[in-house]
């Protein structure tokens, strides 16, 4: 089977050893110590593991390693510049958008997406959007809250 | 006022209260002071004390610390305050509102307070994390040992300046003179000095009226931890040399192994395979290798023939455990003369509730790393019983307990789903056969399958109720779901409230709110019905048969704010439910739209008002109850395990249903701040109205009534 060697992550390449089919987020958690994006199902289902690939939101635990080519994958942990929060996580603490917090990664990568996509989302659009992202503490409300308020802040700075 | 809701006990749950054996914390105080630095050391002795029953002989020198200890705290030379309690966080934000108790008493902010949990080599001893027992039982104790650290440095800088302690005031970490002006940092007070103090749990706490941390919306200690993805939890942990682990699975429940042939996956470089017993498992560099080499492994099972969920409700009724007061726990509760009551009643009623097994999912599967050195084991796990699962590493390995030390990072949820140790005892066997630390993470289907489920239930109720509204008679029996919030706060002269132990044919356990959920349901729906047929508004009908004061008191607000009693247009309708759990009153209104032609229930609103006596933290409340209400959507509408002859069906989440966003209605809270009570836990009495509260607006809506837990899985079907 064709090796991926190489992975650009986060603004530099680096350097793996996976089968083309390995999965991005083992990838991610195991051989570049990226523990931030979060295993919750394997299928796609819960968005945990969302990371973004070229802006895109990506579900990593379906996402084979030989797909990713030259395209820059971006995790939780390269959203924030040095000690500054991105606006989205920011947000996220101000409103208090997490219990267990188990999932906030995964929301705040496709929340990312989103208002890459959408600068002024409608509330009925960012629930559509993040149905994808499972949170079982059931702090939905305060995620979409979140998202409105990070998206006001985006569009004054 | 009465307040007979506090008279009902809080009755131990058979499927939550899982004490280990009595552990006897037996450390030098010298001890304490090697290990943590000169400083403070206030200690929290537990009522009852059962050091000097013993009989061990053993004198008290002075120098032991209580045998028996809630919490313990550490004010440090260099003015850090280090808190140690066996609880532990997955995600109630107890982490915060215990520093909180701890920066009010010691008047420091919140940030100068570490909190060390549910370490079983630092933090004493602990049950668990469960009962919403933290913030009654584990607060007040850190609360007094922080009072008493407090008084010890007012009493050293009273000595030092050779003034009344009285006259001091202790603040943002200095102790201060009023009249001199002068000042000196806790710290400065301490230096070199080894003082020990025990307090007992009886001692006074600053009364909330006075709370100036504590009754605030404190933010999420380490919050930026989260949203950064740097906080490792136990699926995350990583010790030099780790293999990954993974386990053959049966291929079914109760399976045995007749046959198997682990050659090939021997053969392949680097991987470790056990076979021991029933347990066969594997650890290799990475985790395509151990799935590779679990693939590899023939095996065949022995499968008995097992029930399925469509026999469900039939077997738990057929497999009753008779006799008299089967279970021995006093879950059987009578007054009054229940059949000459319900023979005169002008209406009568009897009704059968059924709830599902449902699965707990938390988004973190069970997850552990175990580390060996010589026979001293170490393992991170999310668990929320960490001396639980010591004890059954220790049992499972043949080892004192003193040589397993169990560690838990905060955790990505539990709901009660996490007070066992499987996959911390798996990865231990593991780890003790390749002779290197391995990491074990359960995938999605094994938590759905190999975990267990909140109890399934049969519930009957009969009632009896005068023409004038008033409730005569009540006989409620629940098989197998439990005794949790079984008895009734309804005010009723006749009663027989039993609850019926039955085999169950899936592995069960914990739930948050437990059984009171599936008792809930029936009680609260049971008094809608008989709200109909009496032709009396369910508001009514409860406030006549209701003298509970705290109960009212939400039900009223709750209705208040919801707007009970307006008009309503085709397929929408409006239901009420509530009740006392875990020391907290809840009531729940909802909205619910119908669309009749395609079946699809929407729940629209939610409106709950919630009152646990003195609130600690309003906005985590509010959080907690948000999240109560929308976890509890999904068993109330759609979540239930599919089961056949000892497999689960479902265990995915492109099969199971959890809530989503698109599920959430508008949720509105009201908080009744009572600062006259005592704070109680709230991490789960707020969801126990919702699911009677639909299923009453679904007949509001449609005249039709489901008794059925989830209610509408596949849509309404309007006859």
């Amino acid at each position: 089977m064709a090796k991926v060697t190489q992975l650009n992550v986060n603004g530099s390449w680096r350097t793996v050893d996976a089968d083309a089919d390995a999965s991005l987020l083992v990838v991610l958690r195991d051989q570049l110590d990226l523990t931030g994006s979060k295993y919750g199902c394997g299928e796609g289902q819960c968005g945990a593991c969302t990371v973004l690939i070229n802006g895109s939101a990506r579900r990593s635990c379906i996402t084979q390693v030989g797909t990713i080519g030259q395209k820059q994958i971006t995790t939780i942990e390269g959203l924030a510049k040095g000690d500054r929060l991105h606006p989205v996580q920011e947000a996220f603490l101000a409103q208090a958008a997490m219990q267990c917090a188990y999932c906030t990664s995964g929301m705040i990568m496709s929340a990312v997406a989103l208002l890459k996509a959408n600068n002024n989302p409608t509330e009925g659009e960012i629930r559509h959007f993040m149905e994808g992202n499972i949170c079982r503490c059931g702090t939905h409300p305060r995620i979409v809250a979140a998202i409105r308020s990070a998206a006001e802040e985006m569009k004054h700075s | 006022m009465s307040d007979e809701a506090h008279e009902i006990p809080l009755e131990p749950e058979r499927y939550e209260l899982r004490a280990g054996p009595a552990y006897w914390f037996e450390v030098d105080r010298r001890d304490f002071f090697k290990f943590l630095g000169a400083g403070i050391l206030v200690v929290c002795a537990l009522k009852g004390t059962r050091g000097q029953e013993s009989g061990s002989g053993r004198r008290s020198s002075g120098e032991e610390v209580p045998r028996e200890i809630g919490g313990w705290l550490h004010l440090g030379q260099n003015g850090t305050v280090t808190v140690y309690t066996g609880k532990v966080e997955v995600g109630q934000n107890i982490r915060t509102s215990l520093s909180q108790a701890v920066a009010e008493e010691l008047v420091i902010p919140v940030s100068k307070v570490e909190m060390v949990m549910g370490d079983t080599k630092l933090t004493p001893y602990d049950m668990g994390t469960f009962g919403s027992r933290t913030t009654p039982t584990m607060s007040p104790q850190l609360r007094k040992a922080a009072a008493a650290a407090r008084e010890l440095l007012i009493g050293l800088a009273a000595s030092q300046w050779k003034v009344d302690g009285g006259r001091l005031v202790a603040a943002e970490g200095k102790i201060t003179d009023p009249e001199t002006k002068r000042s000196v940092e806790y710290a400065a007070l301490i230096k070199g000095q080894e003082l020990t103090q025990t307090i007992s749990a009886e001692d006074g706490l600053m009364p909330a009226g006075k709370w100036r941390v504590q009754g605030q919306s404190e933010a999420k200690v380490q919050g930026s931890e989260f949203v950064t993805g740097k906080h490792r939890y136990p699926s995350d942990q990583k010790v030099p040399e780790m293999l990954h682990g993974k386990i053959l699975r049966p291929a079914a429940f109760g399976a045995t192994l007749a046959s198997i042939d682990t050659g090939e996956a021997e053969r392949i470089p680097g991987v470790t395979v056990v076979h021991d017993g029933n347990f066969v498992g594997v650890a290799a560099p990475s985790t395509e290798i151990a799935a590779r080499a679990i693939a590899a492994i023939r095996a065949e099972w022995k499968v008995e023939p097992q029930p399925s969920n469509q026999d469900l409700f039939e077997y738990l009724k057929k497999n009753v455990a008779e006799g008299d007061d089967p279970t021995g726990d006093g879950s059987r509760y009578e007054t009054g003369a229940v059949e000459k009551a319900l023979a005169t009643a002008e209406h009568r009623l009897l009704q059968t509730y059924t709830v599902r097994y449902i699965a707990h999912a938390p988004l973190e599967p069970r997850a552990a790393v175990a580390e060996w050195s010589g026979d001293e084991l170490t393992v991170w796990t999310g668990t929320q019983r960490p001396f639980g699962v010591r004890s059954e590493l220790a049992e499972a390995f043949r080892i004192p307990e003193e040589r397993v030390r169990v560690l838990m990072p905060d955790t990505g949820s539990a709901y009660g789903g996490k007070h066992t140790g499987e996959a911390a005892v798996e990865a231990a066997r593991l780890a003790r056969a390749a002779k290197r630390p391995v990491k074990l993470v359960w995938t999605r289907e094994e938590e759905f399958t190999w975990a267990y489920f909140r109890p399934a239930g049969v519930i009957e109720v009969s009632g009896g109720v005068r023409g004038d509204g008033t409730l005569v008679a009540w006989e409620f029996h629940n098989y197998n779901s439990g005794s949790a919030g079984i008895r009734s706060y309804y005010d009723v002269a006749n009663q027989r409230i039993e609850f019926h132990e039955t085999r169950s044919p899936l592995r069960q356990g914990s739930y948050r709110a437990l059984a009171a959920t599936a008792n809930h349901f029936a009680r609260e729906s049971f008094m809608d019905e008989l709200a109909r047929q009496v032709g009396m508004d369910p508001l009514e009908f409860r406030r006549k048969n209701l003298k509970n004061e705290r109960l009212r008191a939400v039900f009223e607000a709750a209705a208040k704010k919801f707007g009970w009693g307006r008009a309503k247009v085709a397929g929408q309708g409006f239901g009420m439910g509530g009740g006392f759990e875990k020391a907290g009153n809840v009531a729940t209104c909802a909205e619910v739209a119908v669309d009749r032609t395609s079946g699809e229930v929407k729940v629209v609103r939610v409106v709950t008002a919630f009152e646990c006596g003195a609130i600690v933290n309003p906005d985590n409340l509010r959080n907690q109850i948000e999240g109560s209400n929308i976890m509890g959507l999904g068993g109330a509408l759609f979540e239930a395990i599919e089961f056949e002859n000892g497999k689960v069906l479902n265990g995915r989440f492109s099969s199971y249903r959890v809530p989503r966003f698109s599920d959430v209605p508008v949720l509105e809270t009201v908080l009744l701040d009572r600062k006259d009570i005592p704070s109680a836990g709230a991490g789960e009495c707020p969801m126990i109205g919702l699911a009677p509260a639909i299923g009453n607006a679904i007949f509001d809506a449609t005249g039709v009534r489901l008794r059925s837990l989830p209610m509408v899985p596949d849509g309404l079907r309007v006859a």
